[in-house]
This record gives structure tokens, sequence and C-alpha cells, in this order.
């Protein structure tokens, strides 16, 4: 039998239904906050603590899973729904044909077959044409496609649409099992990869995400693909730091010193 | 002037007769679908199915009941029954109670029956709210201040006030009904449609009244997720008074039977 759950479990749970995603620095400070709220010691122990919810939550077919961001490459968690029955989330707020739209054979294959990681507008305006369900119109396409970046199953940056970072945490084992030959892994973190940099080497073609590529190509002067060792002739980006210890420093009034904010998590946790 | 008790303020034993005997009517009218099933059909039902089957469907229907409570709207048990439990009906009462108990273990939730006659329910929140603040609703929506509000004139009022009341009190308050609110809207529509079908607040018409009145009392909700001890204090930070100067209302905020929920949680229905 699983562990039951206790007050602290059961309000972090429930802040992160009403959010769906947060960063890992967030999920720290939830944590220790609802500690905080209900007397309990501090507990730095994300992982575990949220292990102990999932085994709860298993039964449900739920889960809060931990996933990186391709954008910030952020660390992020993330209640996702794992059952693919009529009442999930999703399919309660849009019509059958809108959810054709975004699944089946549509917008999810445009993304996942492009080079990019996006498709455009127009692309996905023509295929609302072949709709089998029902039929949208331009106007309606628009309206939908608006819906799902507001919902934050898309994300939409000039007239290009990506997968938010939920969706593709919630989507991923539907991603690998009905794209399997189209999707790739990311050649560095093994996981899907659809926002990335590729290798132009057209025998090799291998896909890392960006910010998979600013830690890995940290600091080389002659990048090289880790795989075939052509030039990568893409721009390396900068590595983008979780703020949690530029954040704790500002609140205790230091400069930044990892080694004092390791004592104050050591100190506490006993 | 205390307050009118209605209904679901009635001690469970006392309204189970009167529920009995309701449940025959909604089964035939509204409900049609769906006949309560006697304990040794579910029992026979249960032996025919693996557990593996009925957790299942109990997951379908947590997820159900999660989906129509993001509005917070009442969910009807003909719906469940409709939409999600289908064939497996005839186990029904076992699959409400299950839902419950993970309801209450997971997700520090509690599934009521605020209405006996049609079967339909709310999901409250177990969970004490945090420090200073009034109610574990989603973090950040304007609109709780605006209940908060409302709530406190009809407690501060003996539990009842007119309509118009309200409408004046707020316009003291810069938010004007029949003006287009920047956090709210419509404020009207917000208040009697949104937070009477969220069962926070009942709207009825007074009786003989020309032209038409309508009063405003606590709805179901209310009663079961807010505190009058805790809004008394933030009625006396807002008036600069001490809580218990409202003898009246502190006696009623502290006797432990306006504070408690009315009735337990679902257990087999």
């Amino acid at each position: 039998m699983a562990r039951p759950l206790g007050e602290v479990h059961k309000r972090f749970l429930q802040t992160m239904m009403a959010k769906g995603i947060i960063d890992g620095d967030k999920a720290k400070a939830l944590l220790r906050h609802c500690c905080e709220t209900h007397g309990a010691p501090i507990n730095d122990h994300l992982d575990e603590f949220i292990e102990v919810i999932n085994a709860q939550l298993q039964p449900m077919f739920m889960q809060i899973r931990k996933g990186m961001s391709e954008e910030d490459g952020l660390q992020y968690y993330a209640l996702v729904n794992m059952a693919e029955t009529d009442v999930t989330r999703m399919s309660s707020d849009y019509a059958d044909n809108e959810l054709e739209l975004f699944r089946k054979k549509k917008t999810m294959d445009l993304i996942v077959d492009s080079d990019t990681g996006t498709a455009s507008s127009t692309d996905i305006l023509n295929c609302a044409d072949s709709l089998q369900t029902k039929k949208l119109k331009k106007k309606e396409t628009e309206h939908v496609l608006n819906r799902l970046v507001q919902d934050e199953w898309l994300k939409e940056k000039q007239g290009e649409y990506s997968l938010s970072t939920r969706c593709i945490m919630e989507m991923e084992p539907y991603i690998r099992r009905f794209y399997q030959d189209q999707v790739k892994l990311c050649h560095i973190c093994h996981n899907v990869v659809l926002q990335c940099q590729m290798c132009e080497n057209p025998t090799c073609g291998i896909k890392i995400h960006v910010p998979c590529v600013a830690r890995y190509f940290k600091g080389r002067t002659d990048p090289r693909c880790p795989a075939c060792e052509d030039f990568w002739p893409h721009e390396i980006p900068e590595v983008n730091r979780p703020s949690s210890q530029s954040q704790s420093a500002a609140k205790e009034g230091r400069a930044p010193k990892s080694q004092s904010t390791a004592q104050t998590s050591k100190t506490r946790r006993s | 002037m205390s307050q009118r008790k209605r209904p679901h303020n009635a001690p469970s034993s006392q309204s189970k007769g009167a529920r009995n005997s309701m449940v025959l009517l909604a089964d035939e009218d509204d409900d049609v679908s769906y006949t309560q099933p006697s304990t040794s059909q579910v029992q026979k039902g249960l032996d025919r199915l693996t557990p593996a089957q009925v957790d299942l469907k109990t997951a379908e229907v947590v997820q159900f009941i999660f989906v129509k409570d993001q509005k917070k709207i009442p969910i009807r048990r003909a719906d469940i029954v409709k939409h999600v439990v289908k064939e497996y009906r005839n186990i029904y009462p076992e699959i409400l109670k299950r839902t419950s108990r993970t309801f209450e273990t997971v997700f520090g939730l509690s599934l009521k029956e605020i209405d006996s006659k049609n079967h339909v329910y709310i999901l409250v929140n177990k969970l004490d709210p945090p420090d200073g603040e009034l109610l574990s609703m989603t973090p950040s929506n304007p609109k709780t201040g605006l209940l908060f509000v409302i709530l406190g004139i009809i407690f501060m009022k003996g539990g009842v006030v007119k309509e118009s009341m309200v409408w004046n009190t707020l316009k003291k308050l810069r938010v004007d009904p029949g003006e287009k609110h920047v956090d709210f809207g419509d404020v009207k529509k917000v208040v009697i449609e949104e937070f009477v079908k969220q069962r926070y607040l009942e709207h009825v018409r007074v009786p003989h009244t020309e032209p038409l009145e309508f009063e405003f009392r606590w709805g179901q909700r209310a009663d079961i997720e807010v505190s009058k001890v805790k809004l008394l204090e933030f009625m006396g930070q807002l008036h600069d008074q001490d809580p218990q100067s409202w003898s009246q209302q502190y006696r009623e905020a502290t006797t432990p039977q306006a504070s408690t929920a009315p009735s337990g949680p679902v257990s087999q229905r």
C-alpha cells in the first residue's frame, strides 16, 4: 500500500492542480510554503516528496512529471494526465473537430515532422480543410488556435506555432508512440526533441535542444557535432541558469555564494 | 433575528427519511436513466468485475468531477451516470464511495451532496485556508474580493439582505453594478449568475412584492467553505473595530454548528 498523504502533500497537490506547471525553483518554494503553513519541518527533498504524491495519483492516471523546457532549458514540474479516455481535461473543453485539428494528423504532425519543431499558421489553416469530423472555417480555426495558445497547449511566435513545455511533458508518451518513425530524441539528453538545432551533415542530422546545445558547447571555440564531428554551424546560445541561487541570496541580503546556500539547506534538513 | 433554517442545515439523521422517499421521485422524472441498486445488487455487480475495472471507472469519475469543478458548477448524479458510469450503473454506489474516498485521502477535498432530491454534488476544500486568507480558492482571483464583501454584508445583516442593498453598498465602494468593471466585467452578472451557480450565494424572489424584489443569502458552498470567524476578523479590519463588539455575529461565528459543515461527506448513495 502506498504511503498516505498528509496535509502538506495535499496542499502541494492542490496548488499544482490550480497552476498546471511550475518551474523547479517555484516548486521548491511551494513545498517550503506548504510545510510552513502546516507547521511541518521544512522538507528539501522535492523529488522524494513528489514520488509519495505520485504513488497515490497513479490509480487516477495522473502524475507530477519533471521535465526540461525546450525554450529556457529550466526544469519544470507539471501535473499531467495520462488517461486516454474521453473525459480527460482537454477533450472536455474542445469539440471533436477542434481536437482533430490539434491531434491526429494535423497540427501535431506538422510540428513533429518539421525540422524546427514549429508549424506556420498558414500550414495549419490549410490542413483545417481536410478535417474528417467537421470542417472548420478559417475564422474558426484561428479562434481554436488562439484558445490552444491561451490554454497553454501551443505557443505562438510570429505566426509560428510550437508545443508548450507542459504539452510536451503531458504528450511525450503519445508522441513517442504515434510518431516513433518521425520523432527524434535529443542527442544530449535523450528526450523527445522538437525545437532544436540540427546537424547539417545529411548523413548525420542529429538534433539537439537549444538549451542542451548551450550547455554542451559552452566554452568551446570550435563546436563540432558530437556524433559525426562535422562543424556545428549554428549560433551557440548562452546557458540559462535557474535563478534560485541569486534569488535566495537576495532574500537574505547576501552576495551569491554557493557555499553558504548549500550550508543553509543542510542545516534546515536536519 | 436568527437565520432561517434551511433543509441542508438539518442534521443528516433527520433528513434521511425524507431523502429516501425523494429518491423514488427523482428517479421517476429527472434521473430516469438511473435507479438506485440494492446492496446485494451492488455486490453481485462487483463480483462480476475485476478490481482493475472498478478502479478504472472510479478514476474516470474522479476526472469527470474535476473537469466539472473547474468552473465550480455543481455536478448532477444523472450526468455522472449518463456520461461516465454508463454500463456500470449497477455498482454506482460503490464507485461513488471510492470516488469520495479518493478526493478525501489524496486531494484534501470533500464531495458533498447539496441537493438530496436531485442528487447534486459539489467539491469543497477540506484544507484550512492559509493564514490571512478567507478561502482556499484558486489564487489571485479578483472576484474573490467581491464575493467576500457581499458575504460580509449578508452575514452582518443577519443572514439575508435585499438585492438593492447589495448594489447600493457596492456603489459606495465604487463598484457600480450598472457599469462594466475592469476586473469583474458585468458585476450584476457575476453576482447573480456566477456566484449563484457556484452556490456561493442564493438569490431568491421575495414573495408578494410588486415590483419584483429579490434577496441574497449565503449559498451552500459558502456555508461549507467560508469561515465566519475569519470573515468577522476581515470585517473588523475593514471597520477598525474589535470583531467581538458585534456580539450577535460573533456568537454565531463561534458556535460550533455554524462553522461546521452541514452534513458528512458522501458515503454511500
